[in-house]
């Protein structure tokens, strides 16, 4: 364990770095995650950036020196991400690589595996997309449709995958597959593969989404032929190893690469927006109604914070032991969609334009809002998180 | 936020102790029997020591602070318990941040071994404004009060209270000890959670000597305490309304499935869940903060919890009876039990819109 003064000494070190590296306005509007990247330039801004923070040792620190990390102390990244996220940096974009394939490879992946895509997830060299979700199956993850089908040492992939972003600039995909139409149930017949976008038939095709932009893509597969020593796990044992991931991504089981995954956005930001925008000639704080509103999403905002000490303390959680850490996503997915919705009712008549300059703000909070679905549907609606909850932590029946 | 060894050994034990003697059945007994107190019970209570958790070493207390009251009631909050020890403590806190030491000397040894205190701070208009007052005290050596005093808990039991009048247009905080309220000056009250035993005191006449006349009246200090302690017997409230849910929503059934399976009733338990995650933190931060002593982030803190648990407590109580359909309607519903514990605190020391709109300029300007 690193001592306190080491740390300290640390924190204000990689502080200053990021003080004096955060890039200045790009000139363009960049996106708030890796689900909003839309453009070339919005791309290849963020992947030049990722690659600098890397050069500069500040991602991945906790992950083994051998396949490309740190090798260092996890309390060193904790530092280090949080310097990127109060100095406003941008995102790093490998999101899917840093946070899910990049730990899940670590944690089952062969030495080979390792050897070959730890530095690239980190270095953004090698970018991840994630083939879950299909069209006709979004929250029902287990009934996936998209087949492999083993042809010697291939498979052979047919179907399709949505809400792969980045899926035009990934290299990789973790992909989730039926491998065995015929399994006893449908859990069973899926196989999990770390599977190249770069071989024939595979095509990303970009989807337009609410806010008229573009970030996703619709990926098909037409008989495309992936090799079978990308398996991951046992054939048949994709659920097993999709759950492992998701536990990556609700965050409960850290081993994530560290850095920031999206633009930061908080209640004090919206307060401060009620600020200048005004309602009727007034600035909007001063609206006795307003003020309620915010004064909600101020308490809210501390809940969550509140809720990720309490959820330190064994003896305060002894009712509902996994209810904070299962619901992170819930509360702060639906937290950031009324969040944004309560900036856009500040703002009077101007509320309704949208992004274009003489919007307030440029439009990013109505764009904002539509985006912040992507919270509150991708990755398991929030109707399906309350199932999950109902189900898991208070035990109702299905 | 953090808590002590001390602090989880009294959470294990009032949880135990709470829960053996204050039974749902034993509680609908409490109320079928409609008796002051139960003097068995609280004697109990004293024995254990919780009545001289915050109170001074000086004056024969633990000195362990408000923070440690704070899973006590908690306990209490979750057993549906109901003693006098809500308004003993606040008896305490009043005494300790505004009497003199030969008030405190008088009383706090006693009332930290187990005789009963209140304070009776709120009028017929049901104001919350603590410094607003309309009862009075006038005289010299000998004080003369006038008006009435509502909503005072245990008055009947009480030695000693602690009231609120205006002496020369001043708010300010009288004793008054038993031997001096006749016996029909207290009437008691219908209210609406009937584990508690509140009363109307006509002050009208009484006279007491002037030193019974507390030096200070730091009403935001009794304020703050009762905020926190209320936020805790709600915080315990909800963990057990949602228990009571859940065990509905589990075995019974309609149109042959348990009704725990459908949506309708399963997504607002969640609700029920994560609003009781939300409380229960608050509360915790609220005691911790309280603990360390700056006035402004206790006043956000307690404000924040009791705005929190009074809106999840009484949400949850409304869905509980709603959940359980008809027989959600009758008497012998369990639900009924805490809608109703959740309505009297949620009302008592301000409600959610009232803390919001304090809370306003305190973050907002």
């Amino acid at each position: 364990m690193p001592t306190a003064t080491e740390l300290a000494e640390y924190e204000s070190e990689v502080d200053a770095w990021f003080r004096e590296n955060t890039p200045k306005d790009p000139g363009f509007i960049l996106p708030e995650t890796f689900m909003e990247v839309g453009t070339d330039r919005q791309f290849e801004f963020l992947r030049d950036w990722q690659a600098k923070v890397y050069e500069a040792g500040f991602v991945g620190m906790a992950w083994p020196k051998e396949y490309g990390g740190g090798g260092v102390d996890q309390a060193f990244q904790d530092l280090a991400t949080k310097a990127m996220a109060k100095n406003r940096t941008p995102f790093l974009p490998n999101t899917i690589g840093l946070n899910w394939a990049g730990p899940l490879i670590l944690h089952m992946g062969s030495e080979e595996d390792k050897q070959r895509y730890i530095q690239g997830i980190l270095s953004a060299e090698d970018i991840w997309c994630q083939g879950f979700s299909e069209p006709d199956h979004g929250s029902d993850l287990g009934n996936a449709q998209c087949r492999a089908t083993k042809d010697g040492d291939e498979y052979i992939v047919n179907g399709s995958k949505i809400w792969t972003s980045l899926g035009s600039y990934a290299k990789y995909m973790i992909l989730l597959a039926r491998t065995d139409p015929a399994a006893e149930n449908k859990y069973a017949g899926l196989s999990f593969f770390l599977a190249p976008m770069t071989v024939p038939g595979v095509d990303p095709k970009p989807i337009k989404k609410l806010t008229g932009e573009y970030g996703f893509c619709q990926t098909y597969f037409n008989d495309a032929r992936i090799p079978a020593s990308t398996l991951l796990g046992e054939e048949g044992g994709g659920w097993q190893v999709a759950m492992v991931t998701l536990t990556f991504e609700r965050g409960a089981s850290g081993g994530q690469a560290g850095g920031i995954a999206s633009m930061d956005m908080n209640a004090n930001d919206i307060v401060e927006l009620a600020r200048r925008a005004k309602r009727n000639g007034k600035p909007a704080i001063d609206d006795p109604l307003i003020r309620d509103e915010l004064v909600q999403l101020l308490i809210e905002s501390e809940s969550n914070s509140l809720m990720a000490k309490r959820a330190q303390l064994p003896a305060l959680n002894s009712d509902w032991p996994s209810a904070i850490p299962m619901s992170g996503k819930l509360r702060n997915t639906e937290m950031k969609r009324r969040m944004c919705k309560l900036a856009i009712a500040l703002q009077g008549a101007n509320g309704a334009r949208f992004v274009a300059a003489d919007a307030i703000d440029g439009g990013m909070w109505q764009r904002s809002y539509f985006n912040a679905f992507s919270g509150t549907i991708g990755g398991g609606t929030s109707q399906i998180q309350k199932n999950i909850l109902g189900e898991r932590v208070l035990g109702l029946p299905k | 936020m953090k808590l002590s060894e001390e602090q989880i050994m009294l959470l294990d034990t009032a949880r135990n102790f709470c829960q053996e003697k204050s039974s749902v059945t034993l509680v609908r007994d409490a109320i079928e029997k409609n008796e002051a107190y139960d003097p068995a019970l609280w004697s109990e209570i004293a024995e254990l020591g919780w009545l001289a958790v915050a109170v001074s070493e000086a004056h024969g207390g633990l000195d362990m602070g408000l923070a440690s009251v704070v899973p006590i009631v908690e306990a209490m909050g979750r057993s549906l318990m109901g003693t006098p020890y809500l308004a003993t403590t606040l008896a305490i806190q009043a005494l300790q941040t505004s009497g003199n030491e030969a008030q405190k000397d008088a009383w706090l040894p006693q009332l930290a071994s187990g005789t009963i205190g209140t304070v009776a701070l709120t009028e017929s208009d049901g104001s919350w404004l603590l410094d607003q007052v309309e009862c009075t005290g006038s005289g010299g050596d000998e004080l003369t009060l006038t008006g009435t005093k509502c909503q005072v808990l245990d008055a009947e039991v009480a030695e000693l209270l602690i009231v609120s009048v205006l002496i020369e247009a001043r708010p300010a905080l009288v004793i008054v000890t038993k031997e001096q309220l006749p016996r029909d000056a207290i009437r008691r009250e219908v209210v609406i959670d009937e584990t508690r035993r509140s009363y109307t005191v006509d002050l009208t006449g009484l006279t007491v000597p002037a030193d019974q006349v507390l030096p200070e009246a730091d009403f935001a200090a009794i304020e703050a305490a009762a905020l926190l302690l209320l936020s805790a017997e709600m915080a315990g409230g909800l963990s057990s309304v949602l228990h009571t849910i859940v065990e509905y929503l589990t075995t019974r059934k309609q149109f042959e499935q348990y009704i725990g399976s459908y949506q309708a009733l399963k997504h607002p338990s969640v609700d029920v869940l994560l609003d009781q995650e939300s409380a229960k933190s608050h509360v915790y931060h609220a005691a911790a903060v309280m603990a360390g002593g700056d006035a402004k982030e206790t006043e956000v803190a307690v404000r924040m919890a009791k705005a929190q648990t009074s809106e999840a407590f009484s949400f949850a109580g409304d869905r509980a009876v709603q959940f359980h359909g008809g027989f959600g309607f009758t008497y012998e519903c369990d639900a009924q039990l805490y809608l109703r514990r959740a309505l009297w605190c949620q009302h008592q020391f301000g409600d959610e819109r009232y803390h919001r709109q304090l809370l306003a300029p305190l973050l907002l300007d």
